[in-house]
């Protein structure tokens, strides 16, 4: 007797990518390049982050024919996006065997208020998360891996390190915390009570939390990695830059070895240009795609 | 006291060293060669085998495994460490390790989808043992000399030959600590014996 679709399959996939990267692709050339460069997983994607931005208008899911020939074209797992609250998006992805998807606030959503129950598929996702409230609401709906929202395309760190932070800070107060006021805490922030009081116990999440959304350079990946993330997305940021290949293998490398940093030294000698970036303030508040879902 | 190494380029060994250290071993997390030097077996655990690979060769890890393991002391490959121990990969012709005689089929349940949970009775280990298999390999064939411990479906899914044990699922991923213990055994009896 066997049993897909378990908590400990979906998330246990989550676990095997640890201290690794997950890059954006978006054609069979990049995918390859990717694999051999070292990436644990491909997201397979229409643009990149950095492109959604530039081209502005609705952000959907990827046409299934570029998912189908990254799928084809490598043999380590392969996620795709679908937009917050999409159910036939996730449908159309599940059937067509994706490994993992990622109920993503960098497409426009679908559902202003509603995410997708994601305990209904045999498909594991993953979400984005600002903080402890938004962590857990996702984790109840059903997602079996994290990431920072951080700010995606803009190749800027910043809001991926306040998110670990935030996280990470809450997670230790609420170790320091007792059971009543747990309950108010559940409250405040919106969370349920039982997985807080087992985060609590725990001292940890239970599932791998993935930085996101501004990763361009090595040192960028070995900073997130030694904030406490399990692992990286990097979405923009090889692509964009001068020399993927050779960017892709360094951010690998500086992912696994995060805390040497003669070797993290080494691998940023001659990178060539990183992808150019934004500064936060330049961005509207409608431009903020981490606002966009609770 | 004996120590285990966890092959910590890359997946899920703080898993694997929480169960060492439940078997009653010390663990340590391996991420330079010369590490080996100071434990009597390896780990190498599940993760993406290509990645692994990779890190493996960035490293020069491959040749200092194999005569780690030539040296009797045992090795343990869980899902992709499997992988990178078989001595012939289908489909590839690609070997990594290539130290124990099995023929191995990656990915050969299908997709994340078709992941599962079943129960395995591990000929000497445990009869009811939860067995988590992640875009999990099988081995396809064996040699003379590898001992089949189990199988689902009909397909070998742990074999051990001499030193060498192999499983295309997760034991680091339960609370079930058996099969690690096996390899704690086999680990412990090795170090008497090279220590004579």
């Amino acid at each position: 007797m066997s049993q897909t679709g378990t908590d400990r399959v979906k998330r246990g996939m989550a676990e095997m990518q640890k201290g690794g990267v997950i890059m954006d692709v978006v054609n069979a050339e990049q995918a390859k390049i990717a694999e051999e460069a070292g990436a644990v997983a491909v997201m397979a994607l229409e643009r990149v982050p950095a492109d959604i931005r530039a081209a502005g208008g609705v952000a959907r899911m990827a046409d299934p024919t570029i998912v189908e020939e990254v799928m084809n074209a490598v043999s380590i797992p392969v996620m795709a996006k679908a937009r917050i609250g999409h159910i036939t998006e996730a449908r159309v992805l599940e059937a067509m065997g994706v490994d993992y998807i990622d109920e993503s606030e960098v497409l426009t959503p679908a559902d202003e208020i509603y995410h997708i129950k994601k305990d209904e598929y045999t498909v594991p996702f993953v979400c984005g998360c600002r903080n402890l409230g938004e962590a857990t609401r996702r984790i109840r709906e059903g997602a079996s891996m994290l990431r920072t929202k951080g700010e995606p395309g803009t190749g800027n760190i910043v809001e991926a390190v306040s998110h670990m932070r935030q996280v990470q800070s809450q997670i230790r107060h609420l170790r320091g915390l007792s059971e009543d006021e747990v309950m108010v805490y559940a409250k405040d922030n919106g969370a349920p009570f039982d997985l807080l009081m087992e985060i609590r116990e725990e001292g940890r999440l239970p599932v791998v939390n993935f930085a996101a959304g501004g990763i361009a350079t090595p040192a960028d990946a070995s900073l997130m990695m030694q904030l406490g993330a399990d692992g990286v997305f990097v979405g923009s940021g090889i692509f964009k830059s001068n020399n993927p290949e050779k960017f892709a293998r360094a951010i690998v490398e500086a992912t696994t070895h995060y805390d040497d940093y003669k070797l993290i030294g080494e691998l940023s000698k001659g990178l060539g240009t990183a992808m150019k970036g934004m500064e936060m303030s330049t961005l509207t508040p409608e431009q903020r795609m981490q606002e966009r879902s609770q | 006291m004996t120590t285990i190494g966890v092959l910590g380029l890359q997946g899920a060994f703080r898993e694997h060293v929480r169960s060492v250290e439940a078997s009653g071993a010390s663990a340590v997390v391996v991420k330079r060669k010369e590490q080996l030097d100071e434990i009597d077996g390896l780990i190498i655990p599940g993760g993406e085998s290509t990645t692994i690979r990779r890190l493996i060769d960035k490293y020069e890890f491959l040749e200092p495994i194999q005569s780690f393991g030539k040296q009797g002391n045992p090795i343990f490959g869980t899902c992709a460490g499997l992988i990178l121990l078989a001595s012939e990969i289908d489909g590839s012709y690609d070997v990594h390790l290539g130290v124990m005689d099995i023929k191995v089929r990656r990915n050969a349940f299908g997709r994340q989808r078709e992941s599962f949970e079943a129960h395995l009775d591990i000929d000497g280990v445990a009869d009811d043992f939860n067995a988590v298999f992640i875009r999990a390999p099988y081995i396809e064939g064996v040699g003379e000399n590898t001992k089949v411990l189990a199988r689902y479906d009909g397909h070998i899914v742990a074999a051990q030959e001499d030193q060498y044990l192999a499983c295309s699922f997760h034991p680091e991923l339960t609370d079930d600590h058996r099969l690690t213990a096996h390899f704690v055994g086999m680990v412990e009896e090795a170090k008497k014996a090279l220590a004579l």
